[in-house]
């Protein structure tokens, strides 16, 4: 409620500063932990062991277990009050408190209340409870961490056994995640373009599924071609398919006004229908499954290891694209054009800009971007097209974009995290018994973080930065 | 300042010594300010002066960082408009907050509801309320009537009721004239006299000199978050005023020679235009503008102006008629095609159309030519040239910021202002179009901007100017054109037009039943129809 009166550095506004790279990823950042320390309190929640073990302890303690434990979500409670208020609190005890020392104290004063309330409830007789709730965050964030990057006694072992395929072994978690990671580079450049633009393209699902299907056909169909001249052949295709899906949209959305969203919506049924046909029909191989015929080998994109590493030239195309479209976006005119329409389309049209032009060409971009996405699964992973391939690489992209602020660098970088997490994902619901529906929840959660930056704002006591904020979309009807 | 009570009773409001620091700026410095009952205080100052802020502490936005709030007597705290409201403080914003699908009941009672058995509106009681406080205060204004229907000097009296049904008897005005005709400023200056001898004071946002000294009884002028000095309108002038404000002595007169006016750049034939609606805003209209003359478009907004613009620079396909730019017809050509044939346009809204808020200075100082040698190689801008266009740019046309890198969000209006005056004049143009280039400005920009202006006419450009202001149409025209209804209703010489003559055109008074304007030295006067 009450704003504190000695506070010169928390409120709006002021003289522009450089910006640093801290500056513009901390949200991201705290949003990601912060949905993180929210994923665990849902894992202790939902861990049974943890339930018994609080209701033991519960019921021995009687009414006293019971307002301990109030007692222990109110000091919680009151370090949230606390830091709510911190700069005021601080203006007594230091005159002008500098911004991170508000900062500071604030997290500070969350840190306290949680570890006052666990020693409380530690001394109170929680303590077994308290241990299972933590073995079970261990488990799963461990075994989450495992999965995804590996064993570091086993690579270590690895290492000094120098042994190859022993090492491939203990490294295949890493390698596995890169390739979990290489289609979410290009889905989430897919989509973040479109923000620059704008446009909210929720398509990327729909244009992934096409550009594998063009990729597959490709693939599969060109017989006795070189690969160098194979592998660019398909992945173009891939591109092509893609960029026609988008195209539709974007040309519905400049000639007649029909918004983007809906109409990506649509094409991505349209799109997954069309595969489930061409797959009983047409693309089918012989047999009974619907799963296209193999690609020829010579469109597969190139291996470095030996199976079951599956780390290919694939994530390497990614990052040249990713590093082209921040040479598009900002060192052509053509970005320039599509990021003047998505900041401000008025004064684009005013400068001369086509926006219907910028909008198709942008969604037609998009769409390619995302076709890749497919074709680089069907050319670098699965090597056949069947059903239900993409385990919704498309949509997952949004979130993926919208955490790296739609730049190309925050989106490698997102799409790095976002691969190493589904890819640990596994390996946690195997040893953990911990649903992978876990990492959607915190991917969730890290969009509503994003989505409402005040909440992590708040928390964090981070002062807002007054036009230094990315315009992503225009919301709907403009 | 002003530390003498001249009575027992304390002043209504008072400020003392009220500092505001953002990070970087000194926003208000030891700001005093006393408002005595029934009084109206006009508080004067250049946009970035820190009016704003002072009033948004009052209001309690912002929480001043030194310095104190009296309100009759009493030091008070104010923690937000809520608070503010609570101790009759009430503000009516530049931009009005009304919904505009709501009536006038249903907006006033906004926030504020009156309610039966507890849960249901009681409209028939709040409305009834409203005709009191209209019949009282001379606010005509119908309760039942929608907001979306009302011209914007109703709306106004709307904002207005709004603060004293909630009992406000401080009123604070933000810029309230900014958005009004001539005639709507004269019945809401009788508006604030009425409230005032009534015992309610006023607090007058502006940075219009004459409607200051029309209007205040005594005047603070801040300048740098400073207080500069308090007079009254017996004390000051305008020049007095325009000196303090902006701490050096200014050019209220435009100063110009007579146009050279040259050969037809712009030529306009029967154009018909339809808004957005489908309306026919520009009706069967022909003008012409010359080389090395301002030909200025007077009339109230939503005549037709901001449609002919439109046209005139490609943005709006006529639906029938010819434009034509030096000769070639540019009826149905993009933008871009006319920018390149020499069209300079200021828009109307600069933060909507003319600049992009959060890209830097430098990129919006060639937003019109960035892809063009030598900003841009193929599709490869350059950005080493861009800077240093941009750079020498800032330089040459006094653009305030802290560096090219900076967004031109973060600009003041004058300053933003410059940066799409400084784009537009960098290009070599054989016509001008600018809209309301001085909207909201300060007087240090308009001097500047007008002084540009005149130059370009001067170096052989055709100029149009198109702006609601009559002070500014008068003073940097050479031809005056009333616009009417999306017609031009007469065509006059500059020297021959006087303020009352071209306001009643504006009206929509039929020229030919006015007795024609008092020629001085043998001007001839047109009456187009």
């Amino acid at each position: 409620m009450a704003e504190s009166s000695a506070k010169p550095a928390t409120q709006a506004a002021g003289a522009p500063r450089p910006r640093r790279l801290w500056e513009i990823a901390q949200l991201p950042v705290l949003a990601f932990l912060t949905a993180f320390v929210v994923g665990g309190v849902i894992i202790i929640l939902a861990d049974l062991d943890v339930l018994t073990q609080f209701q033991a302890t519960l019921s021995s303690l009687g009414l006293l277990g019971v307002v301990l434990l109030a007692l222990a979500v109110a000091v919680v409670a009151i370090s949230i009050v606390v830091n709510r208020n911190i700069s005021r609190i601080l203006s007594r005890v230091v005159r002008a408190p500098t911004p991170l020392q508000d900062r500071l104290a604030g997290i500070a004063s969350i840190v306290v209340g949680v570890v006052v309330a666990i020693a409380l409830l530690r001394t109170a007789g929680f303590a077994q409870a308290l241990d299972a709730a933590w073995a079970a965050v261990r488990t799963a964030y461990g075994s989450l961490l495992e999965g995804a990057l590996g064993n570091p006694a086993d690579i270590v072992a690895a290492l000094q056994s120098g042994d190859g395929q022993q090492l491939n072994k203990a490294l295949y978690p890493i390698f596995d995640s890169l390739v979990t990671s290489t289609p979410y580079i290009f889905a989430g450049l897919a989509v973040a373009l479109g923000f620059r633009c704008g446009l909210f393209n929720i398509g990327a699902e729909g244009q992934l599924f096409v550009g594998a299907i063009t990729s597959a056909y490709v693939g599969y169909s060109l017989q006795g071609v070189p690969a160098i001249i194979h592998i660019p052949l398909a992945l173009g295709a891939g591109a092509l398919g893609g960029a026609l899906w988008g195209f539709l949209p974007g040309i519905l959305k400049a000639k007649v006004g029909a918004h983007e969203v809906i109409n990506t919506i649509m094409m991505n049924y349209i799109a997954f229908r069309l595969s489930e046909w061409l797959l009983n029909g047409p693309m089918k191989r012989p047999g009974s499954v619907p799963v296209s015929p193999t690609i020829e080998p010579s469109a597969e994109l190139p291996r470095f290891f030996a199976d079951p590493n599956r780390f290919h030239l694939g994530f390497f195309v990614a990052l040249g694209v990713a590093a082209f479209v921040y040479w598009f976006l900002f060192r052509s005119t053509w970005g320039f054009e599509i990021r003047t329409v998505g900041a401000n389309p008025g004064a684009a049209k005013y400068a001369g800009m086509s926006i219907t032009r910028n909008f198709v060409l942008a969604m037609c971009i998009s769409g390619a971007l995302a076709g890749l996405a497919g074709a680089n699964e069907v050319l670098g992973v699965n090597h056949n097209l069947a059903l239900a391939f993409s385990s919704g690489y498309g949509f997952d992209s949004i979130a993926l974009a919208l955490l790296g602020k739609s730049h190309p660098l925050g989106v490698v970088l997102s799409a790095l995290l976002f691969g190493t997490l589904r890819s640990g994902g596994a390996r946690m619901q195997n040893v953990a018994r911990i649903p992978v529906d876990i990492i959607s929840v915190v991917q969730a959660l890290v969009i509503a973080f994003i989505a409402a930056p005040a909440i992590i704002r708040a928390i964090y006591r981070i002062r807002e930065a007054r036009g230094a904020e990315v315009v992503f979309t225009r919301g709907w009807g403009r | 300042m002003r530390e003498l009570k001249d009575s027992d009773m304390p002043p209504v409001l008072e400020l003392r010594k009220i500092t505001k620091r953002f990070p970087g700026v000194l926003a208000n410095d030891r700001v005093s300010l006393t408002l005595e009952q029934g009084e109206i205080h006009a508080l004067l100052g250049e946009n970035g002066a820190g009016k704003t802020t002072l009033m948004n502490i009052l209001y309690g936005l912002y929480q001043p960082d030194e310095g104190e709030v009296f309100v009759r007597g009493q030091p008070i705290k104010v923690t937000g408009p809520t608070d503010a409201i609570r101790t009759g403080i009430g503000m009516v914003h530049q931009h009005f907050m009304l919904v505009p699908v709501l009536t006038v009941t249903e907006n006033v009672m906004l926030g504020d509801e009156m309610l039966t058995a507890g849960a249901f509106l009681d409209r028939r009681k709040a409305a009834a309320r409203i005709r009191d406080i209209s019949t009282q205060h001379g606010l005509e204004v119908d309760p039942n009537a929608y907001i979306k229907d009302m011209p914007v000097g109703v709306q106004q009296r709307v904002e207005i009721i709004k603060l004293l049904f909630r009992n406000a008897d401080i009123l604070i005005l933000d810029e309230p004239t900014a958005v009004l005709t001539p005639q709507e400023v004269e019945d809401l200056f009788e508006i604030i006299r009425s409230l005032v001898k009534q015992g309610k004071s006023v607090i007058f946002i502006t940075h219009k000199l004459k409607e200051v000294l029309a209007l205040a009884d005594q005047i603070t002028v801040l300048r740098l978050g400073r207080v500069v000095g308090s007079t009254t309108p017996a004390e000051a002038d305008e020049a007095k005023l325009a000196a303090m404000m902006v701490g050096r002595e200014v050019q209220l007169e435009v100063q110009k020679e007579p146009a050279q006016s040259g050969d037809v750049v712009l030529q306009i034939e029967d154009l018909e235009v339809l808004d957005e609606r489908l309306n026919v805003a520009v009706d069967n209209l022909s003008l012409d503008v010359r080389a090395g003359e301002v030909v200025g478009i007077a009339g109230v907004q939503g005549n037709g102006q901001t449609e002919l613009v439109q046209a005139i620079t490609g943005l709006r396909a006529p639906l029938a008629g010819h434009i034509r730019i030096l000769g070639k017809d540019t009826t149905h050509l993009s933008p871009r095609k006319i920018t390149e044939l020499g069209v300079a346009h200021v828009p109307e809204d600069r933060q909507n159309d003319g600049l992009v808020l959060n890209y830097s200075v430098s990129a919006n100082m060639v937003l019109s030519e960035y892809y063009r040698p030598p900003f841009a190689k193929g599709v490869v801008l350059q950005d080493d040239a861009i800077n240093a266009a941009a750079a020498q740019r800032v330089k040459q046309f006094d653009v305030r910021t802290p560096g090219i890198e900076t967004p031109a969000g973060s600009l003041s209006g004058g300053n933003q202002q410059k940066v799409i005056v400084a784009r537009e004049f960098s290009r070599p143009i054989k016509l001008l179009v600018a809209s309301q280039p001085t909207r909201g400005l300060d007087v240090g920009s308009i001097e500047y901007i007008h002084g540009r202006i005149v130059e370009k006419r001067d170096a052989g450009t055709a100029v149009l100017l198109v702006s609601p202001e009559l002070d500014e149409i008068m003073a940097l025209s050479d031809r005056i054109a009333v616009m009417y209804r999306g017609r031009i209703v007469a065509v006059v010489d500059a020297d021959a037009a006087t303020k009352e003559y071209l306001g009643l055109l504006m009206a929509g008074v039929d020229p030919a039943t006015l007795p024609q304007p008092q020629k001085r030295a043998e001007q001839k006067v047109e009456v187009v129809f």
